[in-house]
């Protein structure tokens, strides 16, 4: 078995961060991701307060620089006297929370009935693609609406119904690219030497599938934590005891005229949080297709030519 | 042609089904409509008889069989909460709704089109990158906070337009804004690298070569070519506006369409009107795809075959 060393790893994963580090859209993207795992991790170290202390002596205050703030609450407090900063902090573990959740069940759900239909072909393969057909034609969030209005929102019924409504897309674009890699010599080869079909999907067609595949999370990622965020201020996602920054948008709405600070946060985090994913997302689809890597590599030697032609010229 | 139209109303047809069922399903098996819509301190017999109201108390075959004709009529019952047949509250939301999603993805098109051809003139140019910046902030910023950005910037603090409702034709600017900007920045982006695509083709070279000015050749020949994705994503952000966006947008800007009667009838717990609201919308989605494929086939001849 054909195996990379420890050594040959490090280098991979050296040239990655090179060519991370030459993209510095995609380097600001995956720095802004670790600041944000780290911001979630360790919120109870960073937050000055607990998100849930309230403070009724002091509602409503402004952030540090306007002229009634004060450092205790550096972005304020809402109308329960909760420190705005605290309940951003605590706000990321709900959004990466959910995020991750739900792009791990979806994909694996998506991913293995993607690789059944394309792999198994036949009725197998009519069957879901029907079903994936009739669902993506479904209304979306209509149908998690009635969900929610029925079981009741929850962290958990928020995690079902988002899952409910992502798998799809795994599905398809898995079973299109098992269709296209069933038909190389190499998965030929694999079946001739006598590999069952699940060693054959799990060690040869799936291991191709990773970086496409892993593209997708990420891009699925940004738009999940979009919409827990959107309906936790519709009051149908994370319930109050709770916090998340869907939520803070929705009860800051309320005071929006007086005390501006409430909304702008918790937004800007979910704004900020999202453009990071994005910005990685489109890195890494820059990387993993190979045309766009192709058009980097001919950009990059074209400048490296012209600048090795102006040297030439300023010797000459 | 005639068949290939058939054969998509006959999965129009099914994915309405599937939608009827999966409602059913989820309303009557998997939650108790009961207990949803009865406040706590409710009798046993209260709930007896509201059960025997709805119908409740009957095996579940009947009910199913009861549900789908009484659906065949358009009929769904009575609101629970406004005590009025659902489908006329429907009728009477579906025009707002319909017409503040026309307007936002409309206006998102008429934009999404000038813009996305001028970045693709230059890929990596300077219109090229700040186009991608814009409209990757564009794809970042949550609907609801941006309208909310929105009333406070143009309604609160520059006093130009009202925060809500649907008095004034100056009252559907912002919704309208706020449903096109994030389409807007997800149609730039098609736009942009469908032309790009058009452009490095060895037919754009042939015109330019037998000299058609650059606007023909920009405007009309790749144009043209480079509309397919273009129309694609516009059906879906129609229907991703009206089935789900606008639930959003109306909540924010108070505008009273079938979004916000959703969200209403959630609250007040109506399951009645809420089914109402999924089947139309629904059938909406179903006849927006159906459009959409008839579309395709105008735009692109290779595809009647098919």
């Amino acid at each position: 078995m054909w195996r990379t060393g420890w050594r040959e790893r490090l280098q991979n994963l050296r040239s990655l961060g090179l060519e991370l580090w030459r993209d510095k859209a995609g380097f600001t993207g995956v720095v802004m991701i670790a600041a944000l795992l780290f911001m979630a991790l360790a919120a109870p170290l960073l937050a000055p307060h607990s998100p849930a202390d309230q403070d009724l002596m002091a509602r409503l205050k402004p952030p540090v620089w306007s002229e009634k703030g004060t450092w205790n609450h550096i972005l304020g407090t809402d109308h329960l006297g909760r420190d705005v900063l605290s309940r951003v902090i605590y706000g990321s573990r709900v959004s990466l929370l959910v995020g991750a959740a739900v792009v791990l069940v979806a994909g694996i759900f998506g991913t293995m009935l993607g690789l059944i239909a394309g792999y198994a072909r036949g009725r197998a393969d009519n069957i879901i693609m029907r079903w994936i057909d009739t669902q993506v034609a479904f209304p979306g969030l209509l149908l998690a609406l009635i969900i929610l209005a029925v079981i009741g929102p929850s962290l958990i019924t928020v995690i079902i119904v988002l899952s409910i409504n992502g798998w799809m897309v795994y599905g398809r674009m898995t079973r299109s690219a098992v269709l296209s890699v069933r038909e190389t010599a190499y998965v030929e080869a694999a079946e001739v030497l006598g590999c069952n079909s699940r060693r054959v999907i799990f060690r040869h067609v799936l291991p191709n599938l990773t970086s496409p595949l892993l593209t997708l999370a990420i891009l699925e990622f940004a738009r999940i934590v979009l919409a827990e965020a959107a309906l936790s201020f519709l009051g149908l996602g994370i319930q109050p005891p709770a916090t998340s920054w869907g939520l803070d948008v929705s009860s800051g709405k309320d005071y929006m005229f007086r005390a501006w600070w409430l909304v702008t946060f918790p937004g800007l985090a979910i704004s900020i949080t999202v453009l990071a994913i994005n910005l990685v997302a489109s890195w890494m689809r820059l990387i993993s297709d190979p045309q766009e890597r192709e058009k980097q590599f001919a950009r990059q030697m074209a400048a490296r030519g012209r600048k090795h032609r102006r040297k030439e010229a300023a010797v000459l | 042609m005639g068949r290939y139209i058939i054969k998509r109303l006959w999965h129009g047809v099914i994915v309405i089904f599937g939608v009827t069922i999966f409602v059913f399903v989820v309303t009557r098996l998997v939650g108790d409509p009961v207990k949803v819509m009865l406040p706590l301190e409710a009798t046993i017999e209260q709930r007896a008889a509201f059960e025997k109201q709805l119908g409740l108390d009957r095996p579940i075959w009947v009910q199913f069989v009861d549900f789908m004709t009484a659906l065949a009529r358009l009929d769904f019952g009575d609101s629970l909460w406004q005590h009025r047949p659902a489908m006329t509250i429907v009728f009477e939301k579906l025009p707002l709704t319909l017409e503040l999603a026309f307007l936002g993805i409309g206006l998102a098109f008429v934009l999404s089109i000038p813009l996305g051809i001028v970045a693709s003139l230059r890929p990596g140019g300077i219109s090229d990158r700040s186009t991608i910046f814009v409209s990757l902030i564009g794809l970042s910023v949550p609907q609801f906070w941006l309208g909310l950005l929105l009333i406070v910037i143009f309604a609160v603090q520059l006093r130009w337009l009202p925060t809500s409702g649907v008095d004034t034709p100056a009252h559907i600017i912002l919704p309208t804004v706020t449903m096109a900007l994030p389409a807007l920045a997800r149609m730039v982006m098609i736009v942009r690298s469908s032309m790009i695509d058009e452009l490095n083709q060895q037919y754009v070279k042939t015109c330019t070569a037998k000299g058609l000015p650059i606007y023909r050749v920009v405007g009309v020949h790749a144009l043209r070519n480079a509309s397919l994705p273009v129309v694609t994503l516009c059906g879906w952000e129609l229907i991703r506006a009206i089935a789900g966006y606008s639930v959003v947008v109306e909540t924010v800007f108070a505008w009273p369409g079938l979004g916000l009667t959703a969200i209403q009838a959630i609250e007040r717990e109506d399951l009645i009107l809420l089914q109402a609201i999924v089947f139309t919308v629904a059938v909406i989605v179903v006849f927006i795809n159906i459009l959409m494929d008839l579309v395709y086939t105008l735009i692109d001849p290779r595809l009647k075959l098919a």
